[in-house]
């Protein structure tokens, strides 16, 4: 009966979505477009099409030593303080789930508050302390604060995963004589899988992405992360832009290739952690 | 079964450790460090309550205070407006399911992967006022008397930072609202339908009631995000946050007075460990805000 008027209503949908996905893409696109351009096409034809492609930007940004430098530091902080909140928090969220009382519920709790709170907060005393530790300028004392930054949405998202896990199955375990430091990396760690991929990926992005840490706390040009090299760049060349655009389409290649691999993951972390179920 | 005590706290104590060193000790402690005076060598100097009188009533640190929160407040209504309610019209019309709306929904999240110092880059060459696109395609659709420098006038350059962050970040609440209107039972609109209601009334009487704490996690993380920025503001205006401090934020003068010593200042710890006090102060509303929703949510689903 209202066909005709619901497949109108859904050309107007479709239209404004088609439109809105356009101008998502469009800077997008506009960037790609303008790494290929030489300087002087840039800054003639901004909003042409390349009237020939060229590739020298990206060539001579991975001929640039410092480039290769920091993002293996880059690739260095993210691995290491993935491994180590996600090891920690595994243990801890097996803890948090299998034991009760008022304790462990204050800890949930306590532990669930870091999901929100900016760390960044906490900056001017972190420095105090890295500097009384002698650990300013030092990419290791960047992984410690990711990891402190990671725990919280990994403990919320593994405790979940705990909880739809019978007791009774490490209790059989028990019985067959498994300790829980044998029991964790045998029997549940294969279980936990899709979580454990959720919370690497989730995690991932906020850490590789981050530029506040390395600005406040990383001066020595050799500690430099990829990010903080990214940003340097683009002040330093603001007159070569067929090699500012390379390096800004690389880094955003590098988040969203990452993005097509682990979309659903990463769907799924975010609306766990805002929603519940 | 009887677990054992040391067990407990053997799995607990790593996480606990880096957790409480890394993130509360620092948090906690910075409010402590606004009762001294340093500038971030040398000694500390216990001085009581006499940054907050230097930050509240000394010029120009409470024009500077002043204004921050009021562009933190301004920066956060224009993000309600354009970047939530925007999320909210794609959630609802994405959930008509139609074919290619799966491929569409992957692409408006697509930006929220990307580094926002990267998108604070891009969109200033957008605004760029001699070759950026945005001028170009004004005069292009014949509107050359709207053409001007976006970030450098000081009424449009607050809200065209906005835009941008907009455009970064509508994908975020967009995933949410999804998922919360997914959640809705298909009866309460068929019962709408029933009572005769339209598009406009199931939207009204049903979707809003049914997403409710939905907008509010929604807002309360925007209001938590928005009074910690820094870098979109960074990428775009530099730490001065110009032009004239019109784009200045908490986060940017957070900045410029703790670490001022790297933008030509001299720098002043204690007065920028008060700054951030009062951040705490403000975003610690909207953290317990959000702790409540969420022990809320926990009774009423009983996980």
């Amino acid at each position: 009966m209202a066909r005709k008027k619901i497949s109108l209503s859904n050309i107007i949908i479709t239209t404004f979505l088609l439109v809105y996905s356009a101008y998502v893409i469009y800077p997008l696109f506009l960037m790609v477009m303008t790494s290929l351009k030489p300087t002087m096409e840039i800054m003639k034809n901004p909003l042409a099409l390349p009237t020939k492609p060229i590739f020298t930007g990206f060539i001579r940004i991975f001929r640039d030593a410092n480039f290769l430098l920091y993002l293996k530091n880059s690739v260095f902080v993210t691995v290491l303080a993935l491994t180590f909140s996600l090891t920690s928090s595994i243990f801890l969220s097996y803890a948090l789930a299998r034991y009760d009382g008022k304790t462990v519920n204050r800890l949930y709790f306590l532990f669930l508050a870091g999901m929100i709170i900016p760390i960044r907060l906490g900056v001017l005393f972190l420095n105090v302390m890295l500097n009384a530790l002698g650990m300013l300028d030092s990419l290791f004392s960047l992984v410690l604060i990711y990891t402190a930054m990671s725990i919280p949405f990994s403990m919320y998202i593994l405790t979940g995963y705990f909880r739809m896990i019978p007791r009774e199955m490490d209790e059989a375990a028990f019985i067959d004589g498994c300790s829980s430091f044998q029991m964790i990396p045998k029997m549940i760690v294969p279980l936990l899988k899709p979580a454990i991929a959720t919370v690497a990926i989730y995690n991932f992005l906020p850490i590789w992405n981050d530029v506040y840490f390395p600005l406040i706390f990383i001066f020595d040009s050799s500690k430099k992360t990829f990010m903080q090299y990214v940003t340097l760049f683009f002040g330093q060349y603001q007159t070569d832009w067929n090699l500012v655009f390379a390096a800004l389409t690389f880094a955003t290649l590098v988040s969203l290739g990452f993005y097509a691999i682990g979309s659903k993951q990463l769907v799924q972390g975010l609306t766990a952690g805002a929603l519940k179920g | 079964m009887k677990r054992s005590k040391t067990a407990f706290w053997i799995f607990v104590i790593p996480s606990l450790v880096i957790y409480v060193t890394f993130m509360l000790v620092p948090l906690v402690a910075s409010l402590g460090l606004s009762f001294f005076e340093w500038t971030g060598y040398g000694a500390k100097k216990f001085v009581g309550f006499s940054n907050y009188i230097k930050l509240f009533t000394e010029e120009p640190n409470n024009q500077r205070l002043g204004n921050a929160l009021k562009n933190n407040a301004y920066f956060f209504v224009i993000t309600m407006l354009i970047q939530n309610v925007l999320a909210l019209v794609l959630a609802v019309f994405l959930q008509k399911g139609l074919r290619g709306f799966k491929t569409l929904r992957t692409i408006f999240f697509a930006p929220c992967t990307v580094s926002v110092i990267i998108v604070g880059f891009l969109w200033t060459l957008i605004y760029n006022p001699i070759w950026g696109p945005l001028n170009n395609i004004l005069a292009g659709i014949g509107l050359e008397k709207l053409q001007m420098a976006w970030l450098g006038n000081k009424a449009t350059a607050l809200p065209a930072i906005a835009v941008a962050n907009a455009w970064q970040y509508s994908g975020i609440p967009m995933m949410l609202f999804v998922a919360g209107l997914n959640a809705i039972p298909n009866e309460l609109y068929e019962a709408c339908a029933v009572d005769g209601g339209n598009e406009w009334h199931k939207f009204r009487h049903v979707t809003i009631p049914s997403i409710k704490s939905v907008i509010l996690i929604v807002s309360t993380m925007t209001f938590v995000g928005n009074f910690s920025s820094f870098e979109i503001i960074y990428a775009m205006e530099g730490t001065l946050a110009g032009p004239n401090y019109a784009t200045d934020v908490m986060g940017t003068l957070f900045y410029r007075t703790a670490f001022g010593a790297r933008t030509g200042s001299p720098a002043d710890m204690g007065l920028g460990a008060t700054i951030a006090a009062v951040m705490s102060v403000v975003i610690g509303v909207g953290v317990l805000f959000w702790l409540r929703l969420y022990i809320k949510q926990d009774d009423t689903k009983g996980s």
